[in-house]
C-alpha cells in the first residue's frame, strides 16, 4: 500500500495517461475484438471492396461501348458491337464461341449431377452412418484445392488418354475432371448446411413415424438441405464456367478457351461475354445468398435470429 | 335451443383413443459396442397402459434400451416382445411405435401441421383424415391454433408438445421418451411432464420414458425401473425404491442417503449407538453401511440433553422445508431434512437424533 501510494506521488498523472493503457479503454478495445465491425466500418470496408470489383467492370463494360477510334480525343460511344453478336453475318466468326458457351453448359449439367448423384449422397451416408468419416472425406474434398490446376491437369492428361478411347475425345468428359476440381467448393455449402440440420434426429423421427429410408431422404432430409444443394450447384456452375486450364490442356472448345480465341479477332465481344460471365456469376451469388438467408415460411433468417 | 359447440378445449385425448395398450417385454437384452458391452442383459415387463420411468445416472445404458425398443438400435442378444410378438428384428418404421426425442425433432420444413400429419401420410391416411386426426392431436396438447407455424416459430416447450403430438397422432402400440424435457426450463418441465401424465393416462397408452431427473421419474410413473451399468438394479413404485431400496446404489441414487457406519445383528441395526429396525434383507451381521434419509433426523437444540452433538456446516432453505448439513464431532457429514421455521446458522451447536425408521443396508466396503 506505501509502495503504490509512493509510485504515485512520483509519477506524473499526465504522463500515466498517454503512456500506459488504463483499465476502461483496455475492456473496451479487447470487447471490441472480435466483436462485430461499427457501421462506420462497414461501410469503408464495402465501399473499398465494391471500387476494386466495379471498377474493373466499368471499364470492360467501357471498352466494350467504344465505336472506332477517338477523334480529336474524343470517343463514339454505342451498342455496335452487341448488335454484331447477333447478326447473322458474324455467325462464321461467333461460331467457335457460341460452340464453347453450349459446351461448358453441358459440362456445368454434368458435373452438378456428378455433385448430385455422388458426393450428396456420400455426405449424407456417412453424416448419418459413419459419422467419424466426416473428417476423412472432408480432407478428400478439400484436396484439390490444395494442389495448383496445373498439376492437376499434368495428372490427368494421361488419364484422359484412356477416358478418351473409353467415351471418345468429346467436351463433355472434361466433367469427370471438373468433377473434382468442383469437391471442395461443392462440398462446403453441403456440410455447412448438414451441421445445421440435425440429420440423424431427424431421420430418426421420421424412421420412428413409419418412413422408410426413401421418404426420409426425399421427404425429410433433402428438403431441409435444400440451401446447400443449391448453393453448391451454383457455385459449381461458377467454377465450371470460369474453368480455363483442364479445357486448354486436353484441348477442348469451352467458353473460356472460345473466348481466348474470339479476343484475338474481336477484343469488344470478347469483353462482352466476359463481362456477361460475371453478371452471371454475380447473380448466382447473389441467389445464394438470398437462399441462404431465408426460412421456412418465407422469413428471413436475421443475424439475432439465426 | 342449445348449440353444441365442440371447442378445442373441450377436445380431450379420449378423440384419439382407439386402441388399448400393449404389454412389452424384454427378455436378457444384450447390446455391444465396439468392444463395450452397453446393455448386460436387461430385463423388463411392461403391462398395457402402464407408465414406466427408467432412471439412471448418465451412461448406464437406459437410452439404450429405450432406442433398443423403438428399433433404432439393434440388440445384440436377446428378444423384445411388443403384445407377444418378437420385434427384435422388425425396422423402426414398421414397429407401429411413436417416440420423442431429446433433441427438438420437428421438422423445420414443414409447419405444425404437416408435422403431425407426417406419420399419417406415411400410412397413407387420405387428406381429410389427416387434418381432422393432426387438429385432434393438436388440440390434446392445447396447440390447436399454432397448425400454421414453423418449429423455429415455437417455444421449446411448444416444440416438444407437438413432437408429442405428432408421436401420438398415429395411435401407436407403444410411447417411447427420451429425455423429453432435458431442454426446457424448470416451470415448463413440470407443467409439460403433468401433461405427458395426463394425456397418457387418458389414453391408456404404453410408455417407457427415460431421464435422469429423478424427482420427474418419481412424480409421473406407475413404476421406476434404476439402471445402472447396463442393467436394471431395481423396479418398483415409487414409493417401493425410496421406503425399499433394494441395493445401496438404489438407496443412494433415489432421493437423499447419509451412508453412515453401523453394525448389523440379525434384524438390528446399530448406527450412532441406536438400534434400528432392519429395511428388507441385509447382508450377513457384521459391519455395515447404513443409510439414513435426511427426513428420518431430526434436529433439536444444543440444550437438549439426549442426541447425537453436531456443528451446522450450512443451511439450504428449499421452499417447503429446509436442507442442513451437519458435522458430528468425529466429523462425518450428515444431511437433516426438518421444518422451514426452524432455522439453524452456520457454527451452531445443535443436537440430532433418529426417528428410529427400518434402514437399508449393504455391506461395507
Amino acid at each position: 500500500m506505501t509502495r503504490s501510494n509512493a509510485t504515485a506521488e512520483l509519477i506524473d498523472p499526465a504522463a500515466v495517461a498517454t503512456t500506459t493503457p488504463t483499465p476502461g479503454p483496455l475492456r473496451l478495445s479487447r470487447a471490441r475484438f472480435a466483436a462485430e465491425p461499427t457501421k462506420a466500418t462497414r461501410r469503408i470496408i464495402l465501399t473499398v471492396v465494391g471500387v476494386v470489383f466495379i471498377v474493373p467492370i466499368l471499364a470492360m463494360v467501357e471498352f466494350s461501348l467504344r465505336v472506332g477510334q477517338p477523334v480529336n480525343n474524343v470517343q463514339a460511344y454505342g451498342f455496335t458491337h452487341y448488335l454484331a453478336i447477333f447478326d447473322p453475318a458474324n455467325n462464321q466468326a461467333y461460331s467457335n464461341l457460341f460452340q464453347g458457351i453450349g459446351n461448358s453448359l453441358g459440362i456445368c449439367a454434368i458435373t452438378v449431377a456428378i455433385v448430385l448423384v455422388l458426393l450428396l449422397p456420400t455426405m449424407i451416408f456417412v453424416e448419418l452412418k459413419f459419422p467419424k468419416l466426416r473428417r476423412v472425406l472432408e480432407f478428400i474434398c478439400i484436396i484439390p484445392v490444395t494442389i495448383p490446376s496445373i498439376v492437376l491437369v499434368v495428372g490427368f492428361v494421361p488419364v484422359y488418354s484412356i477416358v478418351a478411347q473409353i467415351f471418345g475425345s468429346y467436351p463433355w468428359t472434361m466433367a469427370f475432371a471438373v468433377g473434382i476440381i468442383v469437391l471442395p467448393y461443392a462440398y462446403r455449402p453441403i456440410a455447412a448446411n448438414l451441421a445445421a440440420v440435425e440429420v440423424v434426429v431427424l431421420s430418426e423421427a421420421g424412421r420412428s413415424l413409419g418412413a422408410g429410408w426413401g421418404s426420409v431422404l426425399m421427404r425429410v432430409i433433402l428438403p431441409n438441405l435444400r440451401r446447400g444443394i443449391l448453393a453448391s450447384c451454383f457455385i459449381t456452375i461458377a467454377v465450371v464456367l470460369g474453368e480455363y486450364t483442364i479445357a486448354s490442356f486436353l484441348s477442348q472448345n469451352t467458353f473460356q478457351t472460345a473466348l481466348l480465341l474470339v479476343q484475338h479477332t474481336d477484343p469488344y465481344v470478347a469483353v462482352i461475354f466476359a463481362v456477361l460471365a460475371l453478371v452471371f456469376a454475380f447473380v448466382l451469388l447473389l441467389l445464394i445468398g438470398r437462399l441462404g438467408s431465408l426460412r421456412p415460411g418465407g422469413t428471413r433468417l436475421t443475424r439475432r435470429s439465426a | 335451443m342449445t348449440v353444441s359447440t365442440r371447442t378445442a378445449a373441450t377436445k380431450t385425448a379420449a378423440d384419439l383413443a382407439q386402441r388399448e395398450g400393449a404389454t412389452v417385454e424384454l427378455l436378457n437384452v444384450v447390446k455391444d459396442y465396439a468392444g463395450h458391452r452397453a446393455l448386460t442383459g436387461v430385463n423388463l415387463s411392461m403391462a398395457p397402459g402402464e407408465f414406466i420411468s427408467l432412471l439412471g445416472p448418465s451412461g448406464c445404458g437406459k437410452t439404450t434400451v429405450l432406442r433398443a425398443l423403438s428399433g433404432l438400435e439393434t440388440i445384440t442378444e436377446g428378444r423384445i416382445l411388443i403384445d407377444g410378438s418378437d420385434v427384435a428384428q422388425v425396422p423402426v418404421n414398421k414397429r407401429d411405435i411413436g417416440m420423442v426425442f431429446q433433441a427438438y425433432s420437428l421438422f423445420p420444413h414443414l409447419t405444425v401441421q404437416q408435422n403431425v400429419e407426417f406419420g399419417l401420410r406415411m400410412r397413407k391416411v387420405d387428406a381429410a383424415s389427416r387434418r381432422t386426426r393432426a387438429q385432434d392431436a393438436l388440440d390434446m396438447v392445447g396447440l390447436g391454433h399454432l397448425g400454421e407455424r414453423y418449429a423455429h416459430q415455437l417455444s421449446g416447450g411448444q416444440q416438444q408438445r407437438v413432437a408429442l403430438a405428432r408421436a401420438l397422432v398415429t395411435r401407436p402400440r407403444v410411447l417411447l421418451l427420451d429425455e423429453p424435457l432435458s431442454a426446457l426450463d424448470a416451470k415448463v418441465r413440470v407443467q409439460l411432464r403433468d401433461e405427458i401424465r395426463r394425456i397418457q393416462t387418458d389414453l391408456g397408452i404404453t410408455t417407457l420414458f427415460v431421464t435422469h431427473d429423478q424427482e420427474e421419474a418419481l412424480a409421473v410413473s406407475d413404476r421406476v425401473a434404476v439402471m445402472r451399468e447396463g442393467n436394471i438394479e431395481q423396479v418398483g413404485t415409487p414409493e417401493d425404491l425410496y421406503t425399499q431400496p433394494a441395493t445401496s446404489f438404489v438407496a443412494t441414487f433415489v432421493g437423499l442417503s447419509n451412508p453412515v457406519a453401523a453394525e448389523l445383528a440379525g434384524e438390528t441395526v446399530t448406527a450412532f449407538g441406536m438400534s434400528l429396525p432392519l429395511l428388507g434383507t441385509g447382508p450377513r451381521d457384521g459391519a455395515v453401511t447404513a443409510y439414513i434419509r435426511p427426513e428420518d433426523i431430526t434436529l433439536s437444540s444444543a440444550e437438549s440433553a439426549t442426541g447425537i452433538p453436531a456443528t451446522v456446516v450450512v443451511s439450504s432453505f428449499l421452499g417447503s422445508l429446509r436442507r442442513t448439513q451437519v458435522r458430528l464431532d468425529d466429523g462425518t457429514l450428515l444431511f437433516v431434512q426438518h421444518d422451514v421455521r426452524v432455522r439453524p446458522l452456520t457454527g451452531d451447536r445443535v443436537m440430532l437424533e433418529l426417528a428410529g425408521r427400518p434402514v437399508a443396508v449393504s455391506v461395507r466396503e
